[in-house]
């Protein structure tokens, strides 16, 4: 019950993005298109799983002073393993990605999860947190990337939605990803204070 | 190397590909600290610094290291660490040698670290194919110096516009990140206009 409350945290109440406002700069930027978007969610929590489980195994052994760099070059190496699979086995991937694939590691919620989470709670609950804001992490940018495909491309998951309908192409740019973003904060906000009154 | 270069170099990493408002980079800095002028001002500078001096090393590294011993594949982990142990050192150096600039700059400078606008930039550097091309050491400092500056200046922006909206009456469920955002959108959309420079 305790995993499932700490699994559950991230979709919601803490989300990394909506609410901790941590990652912002792969949410933004990755979220043209909503296969762009999972394969991003993938690799990002991959290398969220996999620095949480460690840093929770060996948290008993890093000297509190040194303990930023260890998690960096812990976060460091997952990364470029996903870097060197992904240019591997989906080179297509790899080239749409771009540079954010190495930009996984600074993104500050994996390493705000180490720091808040990993390093002072136990394996399962790490890795149950990790999973929980993954997949928080995933959802925002999946319903970004669902409105900005569809009025930026007029396509959802490649395909046509209308036939003939001219698409915005400012809403694949970077105007349309702040500004969905924005009204995706303020609707969160509607819904907490609607909850609250 | 022609000015030309130079001054091509510059207003693109400054207005046409801002890395902020256009290639969204650095965007938590860009929202956390830009609520006051001054603090927005003593990151710019910080953040122009670092990026500079970041673009410096990590290219001879590339250079002369990983590249000429075919170990392309630690770029990530050593461009890492070497912005960390940079951020640290120039830390300390402004400690010692400027108290005043310190006041200014210290509590910016371990951010930096976890901004992902300084990775972007060395990774940048070397994507841009200056590793193979003449001067490519002073390409990658300026387009360094060019991306630092073009972060100060939507960062002031930003802050110049975020201290009148304090005094706007704003509905309640937009006031803070939200309506940020909007303005960040709108900002990203005047900026688009540059797109259109041919130079």
């Amino acid at each position: 019950m305790n995993l499932f409350n700490e699994f559950k945290k991230g979709l919601w109440e803490r989300n990394p993005i909506l609410v901790l406002s941590l990652g912002m700069c792969p949410a933004l930027a990755v979220t043209t298109s909503i296969s762009n978007a999972l394969w991003m969610t993938l690799a990002t929590t991959f290398v969220l799983m996999g620095s949480n489980i460690l840093v929770s195994l060996i948290k008993g052994f890093i000297p509190s002073h040194v303990r930023i760099p260890v998690y960096i070059t812990i976060v460091a190496t997952y990364v470029t393993i996903v870097e060197l699979s992904l240019h591997a086995f989906q080179p297509a991937v790899y080239k749409a990605l771009g540079i954010f694939i190495p930009l996984i590691v600074v993104n500050c919620m994996i390493l705000g999860r180490a720091e808040e989470f990993a390093s002072k709670n136990g394996v399962r609950a790490s890795a149950a947190d990790a999973l929980g804001m993954g997949l928080g992490f995933g959802l925002t940018l999946t319903v970004l990337a669902f409105f900005r495909e569809l009025l930026g491309a007029n396509t959802i998951f490649g395909y046509t939605f209308i036939q003939g309908m001219e698409p915005s192409s400012a809403m694949i740019l970077a105007p349309g990803a702040f500004i969905t973003l924005g009204l995706m904060l303020w609707g969160m906000n509607v819904i907490n204070s609607r909850k609250k009154g | 190397m022609e000015i030309k270069v130079v001054i091509a170099i510059l207003v693109g990493t400054i207005f046409i590909n801002n890395y902020v408002l256009s290639q969204m980079l650095g965007l938590c800095p860009f929202l956390g600290v830009s609520k006051k002028l001054d603090s927005a001002f003593g990151m710019g500078l910080a953040v122009i610094f670092v990026m500079t001096i970041a673009s410096f090393f990590t290219f001879l590294l590339y250079r002369y290291v990983l590249f000429p011993y075919d170990i392309i594949y630690l770029r990530t982990i050593s461009f890492i660490i070497i912005i960390a142990s940079l951020v640290q050192f120039v830390e300390m150096v402004i400690e010692k040698v400027s108290p005043a600039l310190y006041q200014t700059l210290g509590i910016f400078l371990p951010l930096i670290t976890t901004n992902c606008a300084v990775l972007g930039v060395a990774v940048l550097n070397i994507n841009s194919g200056f590793i193979t091309s003449d001067f490519g050491l002073v390409k990658s400092v300026i387009q360094g110096f060019g991306a630092g500056t073009g972060f100060t200046l939507a960062l002031l922006l930003m802050a110049g516009i975020r201290e009148r909206l304090e005094l706007a009456d704003i509905p309640e469920n937009l006031k803070g990140l939200p309506i940020t955002f909007i303005t960040a959108g709108l900002l990203a959309l005047a900026f688009l206009g540059f797109a259109g420079m041919k130079i």
